[in-house]
């Protein structure tokens, strides 16, 4: 792995030479660092070998000083068979919490946890009788809820206003590569489907700065902030703006997009590996109440905050700088701009640049959430795609509120029905909806539609 | 090296069931892309309601082989309609998105967990293709020493290009004819059509149905191949598979979606088998940190997109096309 | 074919020489016709006759309004109000395709031919009803090759007619501008329409070939077909043209007969502003191009 990276560099050397510039800006090779051992708080196996029904009591409500719960050690666990009601044994929790009861083989199994034996404060959430079905030949695992009160106590608008504060802290994510997206579409007018991999390319850089280099974390991501600009300098001088001087047709540059995204991505997962990895630091998920409602861990603050802060700046520099306006005159007549004298390469070369370098930033904020796989930005890919459409097409504030909404909406949606697993469903189902009543968008101009 | 294996496994694929699925796919998106000019990025979609149909009426319904035959062949219609209404009339990018977008649903609704009971989560369903397999009249396999198709595959095969041909048939006769040149003519210029008094939009769901019916088609016999439905085969790289393949073989050709399967599928499995065997064993012949047996794919989807790429941009025509005749670089 | 074959003048006999004046048998009527883009009126057209089988000529300076105009009775617009009617049919929000199929069928300011399909092709596609065009019965070929010959036996005289034959199988991108707007005009007169709208049939055109266009036109209206037209070349309004209507602003400033129209003040004004000193005929070197931001929105 550390070879490859340290390969790709060389390559990315040379290739910085060749295009004249000091080749000493990059490592050349990576210095070694100790591999990061993530502590995961998984007990020691259980004291009995062979099929076993394996229960964890752990206080949900208590946390230790690395902010995991803390385990209940000697409660009283009974299993029987659930069909004839015979008892198979019985067994007490460990200083791990955990308590395992060796079974015959397969089958269904009654697991009961006896109340009485629970310390002083901690309670249990639901029911003591679990009906559990064994497929396994090594046996189950098991959970008794313990303590758990958010989940069960907490009111539905207490709920509502944790989604929705997620919802928001994804939006925001979303909205730095929506920005990017839309920007790079409103001057030349490209539906980028290798954008999800800018956002991956961000990720993946800090993680490799953070990581095999041992960089810290905020260091790490600035640097694949350049990276990442860089690398949409790079993409736009030496494919985008080739193909539009040959006059290449918008859905001809869409399908070269397509190919350009299969071939990244494959890249990515050569690169990285297909497995998801964490950073590391940033790494804590324990939440502190902030303002007696919001419930959020140190980094989705921290995630929010960097998140406003840039997409201000941006918004702001947009709106006032030279910049700005020359984009709004390309993206909105192109050769109009170029015969009154713009630089027309010039300011798509830039569009480019803060267009990667946003969606760098929204990879690595998004590894910081959850965390990094190189599949992530084509996963993000439609939802931007919804968020921007849903904005309106190449607008710069069409593409933060449609992500807030759509952010809020995946979020906000399986409190209302949707389906978990399939949360993503919601947005791009209102994407079509979109476009059936309002196909340009919250704030879209109708004439763009054609 | 040996070379045996490599054209064995590259002959099989170019002339069997992995060629025919893409073929039939791309015959679809022929008549989508090529001759109307529809940018259907969601053939997945369609493909996965050709199979999911059959898969859930028989699976889950209860209902007869042949019942599950006719709505999986219906299925891909409804999807037409639904995506066709909303978006026809607009851009053609958005269509691009929404068919993107809705296969992506499809695929998320088959596979999830919430849904096991009906689409078989990302398991998916099986059990549903004995009477395809009754029907096979081979005895044994065959073997002609370039190519080796096992009885099974065999009966595919044989099954899989009566279709190709099937739909080759179609296109080639309705491509001849007024209809198809209104459909041409869509793709160049609808206002042109509109004011000669044609009505563009039901010109264009039409094509999106017989194009989303071949979807459908490529998706049921994938199926049926397999004996199973899995979600994750009806991912958007199989559209975007299938594009690639088309415009290997020329876009708006009656037979360049089939030349372009066959060529796609020699190609992405010689390159298998290349570097399969370049990364075999205990010694393999590239480093592992180059490269790793379980990697090779890595590098045929690589190599895929940059294709993809180099097509798009110096030969949109395809490797038989006539560059004045496809219209893809005008817009 | 209406009766009405001669088509000269006299079929504007006693018609006022004043906006929006009622004509002796109008083919077309429009009422109150409004189009805004962003708060700007591009149509404002309160009352407008077009006279059977007659050439009208809508003339009037860039972004007057006239190609919009076309666009909204075409269909291919959509009015923020307004009634007309195409012999007696009420058109308003009827889709652009029926109203060709009403025999009201245009052409485009930016020719608009299929490049990647042969002249011949073209021309076939103008035909109306054809039995090949229903989606069934195109997977038969005897069903519609009988009307497919018919078909293009029409398409080869008038390709004669338009002296095109000898391009009969190039592509259609692969022709020139003039002839581009000849294969427009006469596809368009595949589809037998009783009004032809030509947007700018003279635009791009070179000296040669207008002289055998105007020939055309004339022709077309003695086959007792009815022409309105859009154009900037004034000697072509002033060669063919039977009655002139004159929009500014979005409005109609004037109509007449094109001698009287190019007298009338009014026009002169809505051409020239404060130039009065300026002959009209030099308007018409005013670069056509220029009216492509302002007009164009099909």
């Amino acid at each position: 792995m550390r070879l490859r990276f340290a390969t790709l560099f060389a390559l990315a050397s040379a290739v910085l030479i060749m295009l004249g510039f000091p080749a000493s800006a990059t490592p050349a090779s990576p210095s070694p660092s100790p591999a990061v051992a993530v502590p995961t708080g998984t007990s020691e196996p259980a004291p009995v070998t062979g099929p076993a029904i394996r229960v964890r009591l752990i206080d949900e409500a208590k946390k230790d000083a690395a902010g995991d719960p803390v385990p209940v050690p000697g409660v009283t666990v009974r299993v029987a068979d659930t069909a004839s009601g015979d008892p198979i044994g019985e067994g007490v929790s460990n200083d791990m919490g955990v308590a395992a009861i060796a079974i015959p083989g397969r089958g269904d199994y009654t697991v009961t946890l006896d109340t009485k034996t629970l310390p002083a404060g901690v309670k249990l959430t639901g029911t003591k009788e679990l009906k559990v079905s064994v497929k396994l030949d090594m046996g189950q695992n098991v959970a008794f809820p313990l303590n758990r009160t958010e989940v069960k106590t907490t009111a539905r608008s207490q709920q509502l206003i944790s989604a929705t504060v997620g919802g928001i802290k994804f939006g925001l994510i979303m909205a730095l590569a929506a920005l990017g997206l839309s920007l790079i579409f409103g001057t030349t007018g490209l539906t980028n489907f290798a954008h999800g991999e800018l956002v991956a390319l961000g990720a993946i850089v800090a993680w490799a700065f953070n990581v095999l280099l041992g960089i810290p974390l905020v260091l790490a991501a600035v640097l694949s902030v350049i990276v990442g600009g860089f690398f949409g300098w790079i993409q736009d001088r030496g494919l985008w703006r080739p193909l539009r001087h040959r006059g290449t047709g918008v859905i001809a540059m869409m399908i070269v997009s397509i190919g350009f995204g299969i071939a990244l991505r494959n890249v990515f997962q050569y690169l990285f590996g297909a497995s998801t990895k964490p950073y590391a630091e940033w790494t804590r998920q324990s939440k502190s109440t902030y303002l007696g409602v919001f419930n959020l861990a140190d980094k989705e603050i921290g995630i929010i905050l960097v998140s406003i802060l840039v997409i201000a700046l941006t918004t702001f520099a947009l709106a006032k700088s030279r910049l700005g306006k020359a984009m709004r005159a390309v993206s909105d007549n192109p050769a109009l701009s170029a015969s009154s004298g713009l630089r027309v390469d010039g300011v798509i070369s830039n569009v480019w640049i803060l267009g990667a370098a946003l969606s760098a930033l929204s990879g690595v904020l998004l590894g910081i959430n959850s965390q990094v796989n190189f599949m992530m930005g084509y996963q993000l890919l439609l939802l931007i795609f919804a968020a921007v459409t849903l904005g309106g097409l190449g607008t710069i504030w069409g593409a933060i509120i449609g992500s807030l909404i759509i952010g809020i909406m995946m979020e906000v949606g399986p409190m209302f029905g949707v389906p978990t697993s399939i949360k993503e469903v919601a947005p791009m189902a209102v994407l079509i909806i979109i476009l059936l009543v309002r196909p340009q968008g919250i704030l879209g101009k109708a004439q763009r539609v054609g | 090296m040996d070379f045996g294996t490599i054209i064995d496994a590259a002959f099989s694929a170019a002339l069997g069931p992995e060629a025919i699925v893409f073929a039939l796919a791309a015959i679809g998106l022929n008549i989508h892309f090529g001759y109307t000019g529809l940018l259907n990025f969601g053939q997945a979609g369609f493909m996965a309601v050709g199979a999911y149909g059959l898969a859930v009426s028989v699976v889950t319904f209860d209902l007869p082989f042949w019942l599950g035959i006719t709505i999986a062949l219906i299925a891909p219609i409804g999807l037409a309609l639904l995506l066709g209404i909303p978006t026809l009339r607009l851009r053609a990018d958005y269509l691009a998105i929404v068919t993107i977008a809705a296969a992506e649903i499809l695929r998320l609704i088959f596979g999830s967990a919430e849904m096991v009971d009906t689409f078989g989560g990302s398991n998916g369903l099986s059990g549903f293709a004995q009477p395809y397999q009754d029907l096979n009249p081979f005895s044994s396999g065959l073997d002609l020493g370039f190519v080796s198709f096992s009885r099974s595959v065999l009966w595919s095969t044989v099954v899989g290009w009566a279709l190709v041909l099937l739909c080759v048939l179609i296109t080639w006769l309705l491509m001849r004819s007024p209809w198809g040149r209104v459909l041409r003519s869509i793709r160049e210029d609808e206002d042109a059509v509109r004011s000669l008094g044609k009505n563009v939009f039901a010109y264009k769901m039409q094509a999106l149905i017989l194009g989303g019916i071949f979807g459908g088609i490529a998706g049921l016999y994938l199926a049926l191949k397999q004996a199973s439905v899995v979600p994750s085969d009806y991912s958007t790289n199989i559209t975007f598979f299938a594009y690639t393949a088309l415009l290997l073989g020329g876009a708006a050709r009656v037979w360049g979606p089939v030349i372009g399967a066959m060529i796609f599928w020699f190609l992405m499995s010689g390159i298998s088998a290349i570097l399969g065997q370049l990364t075999n064993g205990p010694d393999p012949l590239l480093p592992t940190w180059v490269l790793t047996s379980t990697e090779v794919s890595l590098v045929r989807f690589v190599l895929v997109g940059i294709g993809l790429m180099l097509l798009m941009v110096f030969r949109p025509q395809g490797i038989f096309g006539d560059r004045r005749e496809i219209a893809i670089d005008a817009r | 074919m209406p009766a009405n074959t001669t088509g000269t003048t006299s079929a504007f006999e006693g018609v006022a020489h004043e906006p929006g004046s009622p004509k002796n048998d109008p083919i077309v009527i429009g009422d109150n016709i409004v189009r805004t883009f962003g708060g700007l009126k591009a149509v404002d057209v309160a009352h407008v006759e077009i006279q059977r089988g007659a050439i009208t000529a809508l003339i009037g300076p860039n972004g007057a309004g006239k190609t919009t105009l076309f666009n909204l009775l075409t269909g291919f617009d959509v009015p923020d109000d307004g009634t007309w009617s195409f012999n007696g049919t009420p058109l308003q929000r009827k889709a652009a395709f029926k109203v060709a199929r009403l025999g009201m069928v245009r052409t485009f300011q930016l020719t608009k031919v299929l490049a990647k399909l042969t002249v011949i092709e073209n021309m076939r596609l103008g035909a109306t009803s054809q039995v090949g065009e229903n989606f069934f019965a195109a997977l038969f070929k005897p069903l519609w090759a009988k009307q497919e010959d018919d078909i293009t036996a029409r398409a080869d005289e008038l390709l004669k007619r338009f002296k095109l034959d000898a391009k009969r199988e190039d592509f259609a991108g692969s022709m020139s501008g003039g002839q581009r707007k000849l294969l427009e005009m006469a596809r368009a007169l595949m589809a037998d329409p009783e009004l032809i709208m030509l947007d700018e049939p003279m635009a791009g055109v070179n000296p040669a070939l207008k002289q055998s266009l105007l020939g055309h036109v004339k022709s077309l209206r003695d086959e007792g077909r009815t022409v309105l037209f859009v154009e900037h070349d004034m000697d072509m309004v002033r060669d063919i043209s039977d009655w002139v209507i004159v929009m500014a602003q979005g409005q109609i400033v004037a109509e007449g007969t094109p001698e009287s129209v190019m007298k009338d003040p009014r026009v002169i004004d809505a051409y020239l502003g404060a130039h009065h000193d300026v002959d009209l005929d030099e308007v018409e070197e005013s670069p056509e191009h220029l009216e492509l931001h302002g007009e164009t929105h099909d």
